[in-house]
């Protein structure tokens, strides 16, 4: 049977972190990125202050210093998005190349927006690898995410890796006859869309078909349009004392940062 | 008499037009395991949806425990009825096992401390108590097909219908299977193409071929009348 | 190990010829991926992103739990599994680069834009919580640029436009696959106005890079959907209807996609002339600006937001949020008619 792994974003453990209740792990990660956003330019130490954050949270949930850290480049190359800020921004001049000026202001911006964007990412992943996902829907259910909406993506990822097989399997079916004979060989632009097109309205076929199946699987154990689920466990005081602490945390770098780029 | 299934005179036809009961009667005493038999199309799967109430519409009457099945009866029928689809994908749509264990139960209104106690039950009675916070889409076919069985267990179903339980299996999964619908004091309605497993398992079958009811009798009996399984797409073992 | 549709793009673009040649790359790689990661979009923006995407889902919710009834949640959520696998079924263009799907159009021909937005809903934030492609607190507007906006933009373009090429398999197909170009086209658009409200970026710079470059990636969009409808059509036609059935909110549907218009139009008009108006200009050649009364109190004083520094950003914002509240107003004004007569009616 062909199995399919989707990159399993979740590392087991039983760390500080992982034992964390997931709805303060999803505040604290929301607060955080809030954070980030709304510090303004060009307000390093706190920028700081959030980097080692993440440390500390990476090495509290026994994954290592720098997990997040190596898989949090990904969001470089969106960098380039801001890259014409340095040249774009009005302000002192630091350096001048023929016409193009580049300023102290717009390099500190282009700076700063990749630094945000970069202890965000980590901390996003920094959930995600600590939290098992049927953990993470039902924070979202407890923080008043509509019930339908969660119940939706609790489908979504449970049937993800299924569809994902069959995509595969397509997939693999269309490279095995993908042989190269005499002439030219990959068939015209077009023709090659319209294969992967017919891949795609196959998969959406087979989708539908298997929702079919699962809604009457659902009608013969009684279901009548409502999930419904069983009462979480109540949140401890020790995890109430974390986000506390997290918060004030959080307060004291924004504080900071404001105070610092006046 | 009391039956737990009481079909009569059904027949059915899809949307499409393609007729696929032509008047079935079949009578299932608490107690029986009766194996379904037939080629493909013969309607056996049709019939098992007719069971709850799934597929409805056509000609003829479908008593569970006596109560027809009708839109009124529907939420008891369901209780009653453990139907286990072919592709435990489609039985298996929970984040994980305990959850899908517990939907059944949770859906037929029960207090939370029995839905509890019925989850840890059905997982002990497939032998899957290990697997409760497991996701679903890791474990393998055979996994899958036990805990499939305790979705429909926690409910405490009158009769299990089960579509194809062996299809797909190895042989381990497979002899695993077999004991384990051995060991269940449930009433039994298996439809398989496995006539070994039919052989061992089932006291009594049924033949279908072409919507209707063809042989029903004793395994011993029909698995040996080479002529009949012939002249109805079957092969004796 | 399936890799995220961001990943994709930029492992396809390093292979690419081009990338080696020019740093001209550098913006084709900036541009190819509509997930804006954290810190991109300022907060303001952001905010504003998720206030909308929670009116929409609601409403969204509300309108398939309608039209689908119980099958809402498996339908929806296997559907949402599908988008997300059709997205890693790409097709070679040229030296390294992959044309793929996004899947907004094509979810929205098939189910309808609600249903099609609620699905791409689930994905993209199934991509932004566990593979990190699109971040959090951005995750508003990118739902709503890969979700919202494309589900709506391509429903409603293939209806037009079956309105006029008639009823046949080759309108439905050029139908389809107009709709699918111009849903990518919009999402980028509207990405690029929001990294320029945010000062990420200049609109002078994104807006044309953004457009420019999907309005290529907008052919394989429109190629593959083209592909899948077809196939739809030859196997399983009934599934095409089920958008067409979606119960007569289509005066709803109008009514969002003109207000995304006029939010739009909003600000391209700041951007394109920021000089007073006719009135005010008048008033400043003949010398009576001055004689205009102090306003009793200033929301948006002079078309800005006092607490955003830059004039251009402060200014759209301003005539965007200006816009909103007229709609808002407009809006409550209609249904309170609405309710109106049948009160009479009834006395």
């Amino acid at each position: 049977m062909l199995h399919f792994d989707l990159a399993d974003h979740y590392q087991r453990g039983s760390s500080r972190i992982h034992r964390l209740d997931p709805r303060i792990k999803v505040i604290g990660a929301f607060l955080f990125i809030l954070v980030a956003t709304l510090l303004p330019f060009g307000a390093w130490p706190s920028y700081a202050l959030l980097f080692v954050a993440t440390l500390f949270i990476a090495q509290l949930s026994g994954l290592g210093a720098g997990y997040a850290l190596k898989r949090s480049f990904i969001v470089l190359p969106f960098a380039l998005a801001a890259i014409t800020l340095p040249l774009t921004v009005p302000g002192e001049t630091l350096a001048q190349w023929g016409a193009l000026t580049v300023s102290v202001e717009g390099t500190v911006r282009f700076v700063s927006i990749l630094v945000k964007s970069w202890v965000s990412v980590q901390i996003a992943i920094l959930l995600a690898v600590t939290t098992a996902f049927p953990d993470l829907l039902w924070a979202l259910r407890e923080l008043r995410v509509p019930r339908p909406l969660v119940g939706i993506v609790a489908f979504m990822y449970r049937y993800l890796f299924v569809l994902a097989d069959e995509s595969l399997r397509l997939r693999r079916a269309r490279e095995a006859r993908s042989a190269a004979g005499t002439g030219r060989a990959g068939g015209s632009l077009l023709w090659r869309g319209k294969v992967a097109g017919g891949m795609v309205g196959n998969l959406a076929v087979r989708a539908f078909e298997r929702s079919e199946r699962i809604y009457n699987a659902m009608l013969a154990r009684g279901f009548r349009g409502e999930l419904l689920t069983l009462t979480p466990p109540a949140m401890t005081d020790s995890d109430r004392t974390m986000l506390v602490g997290w918060v004030t945390f959080l307060a004291m770098a924004t504080l900071i940062g404001f105070v610092f780029a006046r | 008499m009391h039956y737990t299934i009481e079909v009569t005179g059904l027949t059915f036809s899809y949307p499409d037009g393609h007729r696929a009961l032509n008047g079935v009667d079949l009578r299932i005493a608490p107690g029986e395991k009766v194996a379904l038999v037939g080629p493909n199309g013969a309607g056996k799967s049709t019939l098992m949806l007719h069971l709850n109430g799934i597929l409805n519409g056509g000609a003829g009457e479908v008593r569970v425990c006596g109560l027809p099945v009708k839109a009124e009866n529907l939420g008891r029928v369901r209780a009653a009825v453990g139907l286990v689809f072919q592709d435990p994908d489609d039985q298996l749509f929970s984040a994980t096992v305990y959850e899908d264990v517990a939907f059944g139960p949770l859906h037929m209104g029960l207090p939370e401390a029995e839905v509890r106690r019925r989850v840890e039950a059905a997982l002990a009675a497939v032998g899957m108590s290990a697997y409760a916070a497991r996701v679903p889409h890791h474990l393998s076919v055979g996994e899958k097909k036990r805990i499939a069985i305790a979705t429909v267990l926690s409910m405490d179903p009158e009769i299990l219908v089960l579509d194809e339980p062996s299809a797909g299996l190895d042989p381990r999964a497979r002899r695993g299977l077999i004991r384990l619908l051995c060991e269940l004091p449930q009433t039994m309605l298996v439809a398989s193409h496995d006539l070994r497993l039919v052989a061992e398992v089932f006291p009594r079958t049924v033949i279908m071929d072409q919507g209707r009811i063809v042989a029903d009798g004793p395994t011993p009996v029909l698995l040996t009348d080479v002529a009949l399984l012939n002249a109805h797409g079957l092969e004796p073992v | 190990m399936l890799p995220t549709s961001f990943a994709t793009h930029v492992r396809s673009i390093l292979s690419h010829r081009l990338f080696r040649l020019s740093g001209l790359a550098a913006l084709w790689l900036m541009t190819t991926a509509l997930h804006i990661p954290d810190g991109f979009l300022s907060m303001p923006v952001s905010l504003v992103g998720w206030v909308l995407l929670i009116v929409a889902v609601v409403y969204a919710l509300r309108q398939t739990r309608g039209q689908l009834g119980e099958r809402q949640i498996p339908l929806m959520g296997v559907l949402a599994a599908f988008v997300f696998a059709a997205q890693a079924i790409n097709f070679p263009v040229a030296g390294g680069t992959s044309g793929h799907l996004l899947g907004g159009a094509l979810t929205a021909i098939i189910l309808g834009p609600w249903a099609a937005a609620l699905v791409m809903t689930c994905v993209i934030a199934i991509q932004g919580l566990l593979f990190q492609d699109g971040g959090l607190l951005v995750m508003g507007w990118n739902i709503i640029n890969m979700g919202v906006i494309t589900a709506f933009t391509g429903h409603l373009v293939y209806r037009l436009m079956r309105r006029v090429l008639g009823e046949g398999r080759n309108a439905m197909l050029a139908a389809g696959a107009v709709g699918a170009w111009l849903s990518v086209m919009m999402g980028a658009i509207a990405t690029a106005i929001q990294l320029a409200l945010s000062g990420t970026s200049p609109l002078e710079i994104a807006l044309p890079a953004m457009a420019g470059v999907h309005a290529l990636i907008g052919i394989g969009e429109a190629v593959i959907t083209v592909g899948a409808l077809a196939f739809l059509y030859a196997t399983r036609r009934d599934l095409l209807n089920i958008g067409e059935a979606a119960p007569g909110k289509a005066s709803a549907n109008w009514v969002v996609i003109g207000l995304v218009i006029s939010l739009i139009i909003a600000a391209f008009s700041f951007a394109a002339s920021p000089e007073p108006d006719g009135l005010e200009r008048v008033a400043e050649d003949t010398g009576f600006i001055d004689t205009a009364l102090d306003p009793l109190y200033e929301i948006f004083p002079d078309y800005t937001l006092p607490f955003i520094g830059d004039p251009l950003v402060s200014g759209i914002l301003a005539v965007m949020l200006g816009t909103l509240i007229v709609f808002g107003v407009a809006w409550a004004i209609a249904r309170a008619i609405a309710r109106a007569p049948s009160r009479r009616a009834g006395a």
